[in-house]
């Protein structure tokens, strides 16, 4: 039997938190490729320390949602599984390309393959498309527009803005969009001045975050002046500063991450059959289908 | 499935099996010179194999038939679990079908977990909170449904800890299987069945304070420096049974054990859990300050009053108290008329927090909360 683990932050404060890894698990168990799919969490429950035991199974992939390799995904993580043989030198990153180790857990007999962070995978660039297409309710989005991926800044490792930088690069590349930068709450550039960065008239805004919460509901929409108070919500899109902002929330909602989770997953060695152009078919389907909900 | 394909099942399997032999809760059969062996506690017989199949219908046979078969998992917490609702350790089958013909009900926290005898011995199993039992309450038949019910208490408010004794009303979970059942459950009360399972296997991990705090990094890496009567008031605050229903089996360290009451729960706690954790953050920045006298000027009733307040939150009654009930202590008219009357823009009877700050009359925000709460790393 092999079981999936996702695992993320969650919160004692906030009931939101923990929304996308229900959703993105529901999305993966529906495929039925693993025979187990669980969720468990820093700040909720199961809590990491004791997710594995609740499993039946002998083979365990324990992806993290989390945007960024770094505190979370080297230190707590591992040592909350109790992957005591783990270094964080196993997974040879340069912070944005971690991708599988296999250990054991010290209290289970299982095999834990632990992979990378969703936020660093190379498909995520493709979600963070993806969100820029649902959120402008424009299958063809990128001619005429700029993207800005936003960070949160300086957290506790400078892997923090390199995944922004990564994917920021990564889909300026492919030339979809007139200009694509990274932008930050807490450092330079700040997202406060985003349409002084664009040419660009209309101007889509990702936030590499997982789950929607203070800063992506109420800091950055206040911060872009897209309102004064963001209890009183915004339009999409908002005029400001003669620039229209397409502001699409957390990308970590968007449905396609639950396919991220699997290419993790695979990349690692599980048995997915056609799960990952399952999940992708179904997951483009859900987001045309709540564009400009 | 229908009756008499469980009925088929359960009679190829018995064929199968027995040559191989069977001891399995009271049933014995062993292949003899003469056909099987069979023996349960009401019979013994020398039996063919039409004579197998003439009693694969009955109690014994079906029995084992649900357990090895469509239970299996041996050393599973879920079969532990399945097995310890029924009291099959403990029971005669026939007793045992006997009452699992009404429902048979044990508890699990607020959980009420009813076993129900189905067709050919199977069992079906319904799950609500216990002061729901007999009442008409909203159905649900996947387990995954579970996770956004208990998100919210009565009222509406967040459940951060899923043990808390806070479990929403209205609704249950029926005519799962032992699998969906063990799932419910755990999304309800995650890894208490398995924990539980440790425990009585001898095998229970616990991790004392001293472990976990010093596990800590990050901004919880203070944890530490809790004091040994700080962390005992943090364990009366947050570990009892009014606040929690696991049964606290983590004390400060292997020999120094905690004083305060571990709780009557039918599933243990391994180890300070994470909001215990967080909380223990906060409580270790409060203990940094000092003890300081201030002088206050109160009547015996106003002191009984502040009294009476702090009991309403901690207990969390303060939405019990009736708006016009003038007589609580903790009404909201009688605190607002102690507001009026002792405090003013300085506080408690016009005597400030920090007076020295008042005596150069500056620096007034030079103290206060560290407003680090939400920072949840």
């Amino acid at each position: 039997m092999q079981a999936l683990v996702i695992v993320g932050h969650g919160s004692h404060l906030n009931p939101g938190s923990s929304d996308p890894a229900f959703t993105h698990a529901d999305t993966i168990r529906a495929t039925g490729a693993f025979d187990e799919v669980r969720e468990a969490f820093w700040k909720e429950e199961p809590s990491f320390r004791e997710v594995l035991r609740t499993l039946e199974s002998e083979e365990v992939f324990v992806v993290p949602l989390f945007i960024s390799e770094g505190y979370f995904t080297e230190q707590v993580i591992p040592r909350e599984l109790r992957l005591d043989d783990w270094d964080p030198e196993d997974w040879d990153s340069d912070g944005t390309d971690a991708d599988h180790v296999t250990v054991r857990a010290t209290d289970v007999d299982k095999t834990v393959h632990y992979c990378g962070p969703v936020g660093t995978h190379d498909s995520m660039s493709d979600v963070i498309v993806e969100r820029a297409k649902s959120i402008t309710d424009g299958p063809e989005v990128g001619d005429g527009f700029g993207l800005a991926v936003v960070g949160h800044g300086t957290e506790r490792n400078e892997n923090s803005a390199k995944a922004i930088h990564y994917h920021a690069d990564r889909i300026s590349d492919t030339g979809r969009f007139e200009e694509v930068k990274a932008v930050f709450m807490d450092e330079d550039p700040e997202v406060d001045d985003v349409t002084e960065f664009f040419e660009a008239e209309d101007i889509v805004v990702v936030p590499l975050f997982v789950a929607d919460g203070f800063h992506t509901q109420e800091d950055i929409p206040e911060d872009m002046g897209l309102t004064d108070d963001y209890r009183k919500g915004y339009d999409v899109p908002s005029e400001v500063d003669g620039h229209r902002i397409w502001y699409s929330g957390a990308v970590g909602t968007e449905p396609l991450v639950a396919d991220v989770i699997l290419e993790r997953a695979d990349e690692a060695g599980a048995d997915l059959a056609d799960a990952i152009e399952r999940v992708r078919q179904q997951t483009e389907n859900d987001g045309a289908a709540s564009a400009g909900d | 499935m229908s009756v008499a394909d469980t009925s088929h099942d359960v009679e190829t399997a018995l064929v199968d099996a027995a040559d191989d032999g069977i001891d399995f809760d009271g049933l014995v059969v062993e292949p003899s010179e003469d056909g099987y062996h069979w023996e349960t506690p009401d019979e013994q017989a020398t039996l063919g194999e039409d004579g197998l199949r003439e009693r694969a219908d009955g109690a014994y046979a079906t029995n084992w038939y649900y357990w090895e078969h469509v239970v299996a998992g041996h050393d599973t917490p879920r079969r532990a679990f399945l097995r310890w609702l029924e009291g099959a350790d403990d029971h005669a089958v026939p007793e045992r079908y006997d009452a699992l013909r009404g429902g048979h009900t044990r508890s699990w926290g607020e959980l009420a977990v009813t076993a129900v005898l189905s067709e050919g011995g199977r069992r079906r199993y319904e799950v609500r909170h216990e002061d729901d039992l007999g009442e008409d309450v909203d159905a649900y038949t996947d387990p995954l449904e579970a996770r956004h019910l208990v998100k919210h208490d009565d009222e509406g408010r967040y459940r951060p800890l899923s043990t808390a004794p806070s479990l929403p009303h209205g609704w249950a979970f029926v005519d799962l299987d032992g699998s969906d059942l063990v799932q419910t459950v755990d999304y309800v009360y995650p890894a208490t069945v398995s924990n539980w399972h440790r425990e009585r296997e001898g095998d229970l991990d616990i991790d004392h304070w001293d472990d976990v705090a010093d596990r800590q990094t990050g901004i919880y890496s203070i944890v530490e420096q809790l004091d040994d009567d700080a962390l005992e008031w943090a364990a009366e605050a947050c570990c009892v049974d009014s606040q929690c229903l696991k049964r606290r089996e983590w004390d400060e360290n292997d020999e120094e054990e905690l004083d305060v009451p571990r709780g009557d729960g039918e599933f243990p706690c391994r180890e300070p859990c994470s909001l215990f954790v967080a909380a223990a953050r906060k409580f270790t920045t409060l203990e940094r300050e000092e003890s300081r006298e201030y002088t206050f000027e109160l009547t015996p009733a106003e002191k009984e009053q502040v009294e009476d307040i702090v009991d309403a939150v901690a207990d969390g009654r303060t939405d019990e108290i009736r708006e016009a009930d003038v007589y609580e202590g903790a009404n909201r008219y009688r605190a607002r008329f102690l507001r009026a009357k002792r405090m003013d823009e300085h506080g408690l009877s016009g005597t400030p927090t920090y007076p020295e700050d008042h005596e150069d009359d500056h620096d007034e925000d030079g103290h206060g909360d560290d407003h680090d709460d939400h920072d949840e790393e």
